[in-house]
């Protein structure tokens, strides 16, 4: 069980069972839906950019405890980032949950988003983990929906 | 020893009578662990395995009988083509079809409900008519129906159920009028497990007359399937649910619909002659099979028949029906599971939620103990918005799942519980 020990870490649980920022956001000026058709995990993430900084942001949806503790971590991660470092922040993040590698320099950047690391042992459960991100990324660039299949 | 021995046979077959230790024997598959564990594979709904001797067929076929069928003088191509039509016969018994070129192999329950879209349905459905589904259909009959009706102005219509998963008739009833074209339903719910009243709904249509298509994907390994008595139109069931490798299946209709039909794919072997002006079609069943088939599979589907023709079936099916008790009874009594699907009439089919825990996480940690389940929406989306849940996890059975399974399921979810509480 040690494997899913790494996986359902304390942390990630408090995040699915109380999610951080879990509303719609009214003074959104950017959205974006993403769905994992597979699973059926379904979010919207939302964002209020201002002179291309993350002012605010939130999601909505339903979703795995892996999915829903990633959007809510994710949300407190880049609040107040600049567009280019939250784009940074989830190029790292996807490089941790796909590669082996155990870069000093990805691990500093991701600081508490290392509990996801676990989720490399899970091939099937990383675009759980992902989905977040891809649909923060897709609101941060204009794209209203995301499918990760 | 030997008493104990014999106390032990004894009493695995007791309750049903099915000695389901010598039937796993049949399936290799069975014999691994998973994460260190033993295979526990409850995903029969989605695929089921494969017993030993259907492996062996293909592998005679690929051994010694490999060619291509219906097209060789040589002496290979004819004892493919003698295995294949064999093959074909065989299905024609299993379900009992007055003639064997009422069965049309396709590549699954999918492509059979696709072929009787594009051959029936785009030549005798037009604008205004109406095709009546259920609220319980898969995708596989749900979106062919909804293409031909955008395609051709026509409507869908659809047969509510109540909470137990349960269709109402009445409401069907009321459905059919003179603009219903066809009627296409399930024959079991692959999400709940329900078994519908078929019989009875096929003959509601022919008031009509209406032809019905059955959706047998979950049915025909679990019962026993007569086209005849039920007196349905079209039937169509995938080999890979069945116990027979994927790429096989059939697709039933009745000769004189069949007939009538436009082909469906194009090519050799679905012709007697071409010329750049005319085509003229093959006769039944070559006029639906364009191209070289899955020859290999629909051959191990023949085997997969005659293996369940060696079994007691009737003890099969209860004690599937018994391993469905016992689990619904096991996962009930455990605090935050709710079962979806709580039909009178039921077949092998758990699916169930529990909580806040999203079926995802159930579906990993059931994994890391060996136990497959799906973990989804079972490709029947409007069946979770139905329920209001955007996904079930599924426990699916086969006759050589064990009670001692069942009990691993109910203790892994016992500590899925544990670890999300």
């Amino acid at each position: 069980m040690s494997e899913l020990s790494e996986l359902y870490q304390q942390v990630i649980l408090d995040h699915n069972k109380k999610p951080r920022n879990f509303r719609k956001l009214e003074s959104a000026n950017h959205s974006a839906e993403g769905f994992n058709p597979l699973c059926g995990d379904h979010l919207t993430v939302y964002l209020n950019l201002e002179d291309d900084a993350v002012k605010e942001i939130s999601f909505e949806g339903s979703g795995c405890a892996i999915s829903k503790a990633a959007a809510s971590m994710m949300t407190q991660a880049v609040k107040g980032k600049s567009k280019e470092d939250a784009e940074r922040l989830f190029s790292s993040f996807h490089e941790m949950v796909t590669s082996d590698s155990d870069e000093e320099q990805v691990a500093e950047r991701l600081g508490n988003l290392k509990v996801f690391s676990g989720v490399r042992e899970f091939p099937v459960r990383v675009k759980c983990a992902t989905l977040p991100w891809h649909t923060m990324h897709a609101a941060l660039n204009n794209e209203a929906l995301v499918s990760t299949e | 020893m030997a008493t104990i021995e014999k106390s032990v046979s004894i009493e695995r077959l007791v309750n049903t009578g099915f000695d389901v230790e010598r039937i796993r024997e049949d399936f290799p598959v069975l014999r691994q662990t998973v994460n260190g564990k033993p295979l526990v594979y409850l995903d029969n709904a989605a695929s089921s395995q494969v017993p030993q001797v259907v492996i062996d067929r293909g592998s005679i076929y690929l051994e010694d009988e490999h060619s291509n069928i219906h097209r060789g003088v040589h002496y290979l191509s004819q004892k493919a083509t003698t295995a294949y039509e064999g093959a074909r016969e065989k299905v024609k018994r299993f379900i009992n079809a007055r003639e064997s070129r009422e069965c049309i192999f396709v590549r699954g329950a999918t492509e059979g409900i696709n072929l009787v879209m594009h051959g029936y349905g785009r030549k005798f459905i037009g604008a205004g008519d109406e095709i009546i589904i259920s609220a319980m259909e898969h995708h596989a009959n749900i979106v062919p129906w909804q293409m031909l009706c955008e395609e051709k102005g026509a409507r869908l219509r659809v047969i509510p159920m109540n909470d137990a998963g349960e269709l109402l008739l009445d409401e069907y009833d009321a459905l059919l009028n003179e603009r219903t074209k066809l009627v296409a339903i399930t024959h079991v719910s692959n999400a709940l497990g329900t078994v519908n009243p078929i019989k009875k709904m096929i003959d509601q249509a022919h008031k009509y007359g209406v032809p019905v298509l059955i959706d047998g994907a979950q049915s025909a390994s679990h019962m026993l399937v007569d086209v005849q008595d039920l007196n349905c139109d079209f039937y169509a069931f995938s080999g890979h649910k069945m116990f027979a490798p994927t790429g096989s299946g059939i697709v039933y209709g009745k000769a004189e619909i069949l007939e009538k039909m436009n082909p469906f794919q194009g090519g050799g072997d679905m012709i007697k002659s071409v010329t750049f002006e005319k085509t003229i079609y093959a006769d039944l069943p070559n006029k639906f099979e364009a191209g070289t088939p899955a020859i290999a599979s629909q051959i191990g589907l023949g085997a997969a028949i005659d293996y369940l023709n060696s079994i007691d079936r009737k003890k099969a099916a209860a004690h599937e029906h018994e391993l469905l008790r016992y689990a619904t009874e096991k996962l009930s009594a455990i605090e935050g599971v709710r079962i979806i699907g709580t039909a009178r009439e039921k077949l092998s089919v758990l699916s169930f939620v529990i909580d806040d825990i999203h079926p995802h996480d159930i579906g990993t940690i059931l994994d890391q103990e060996g136990i497959a389940v799906r973990a989804g929406h079972h490709c029947a989306q409007p069946v979770m918005q139905r329920f209001n849940v955007p996904a079930t996890a599924r426990a699916s059975f086969a006759f050589y799942n064990t009670k001692n399974e069942v009990d691993v399921l109910a203790r892994t979810i016992e500590k899925v519980v544990e670890i999300f509480s």
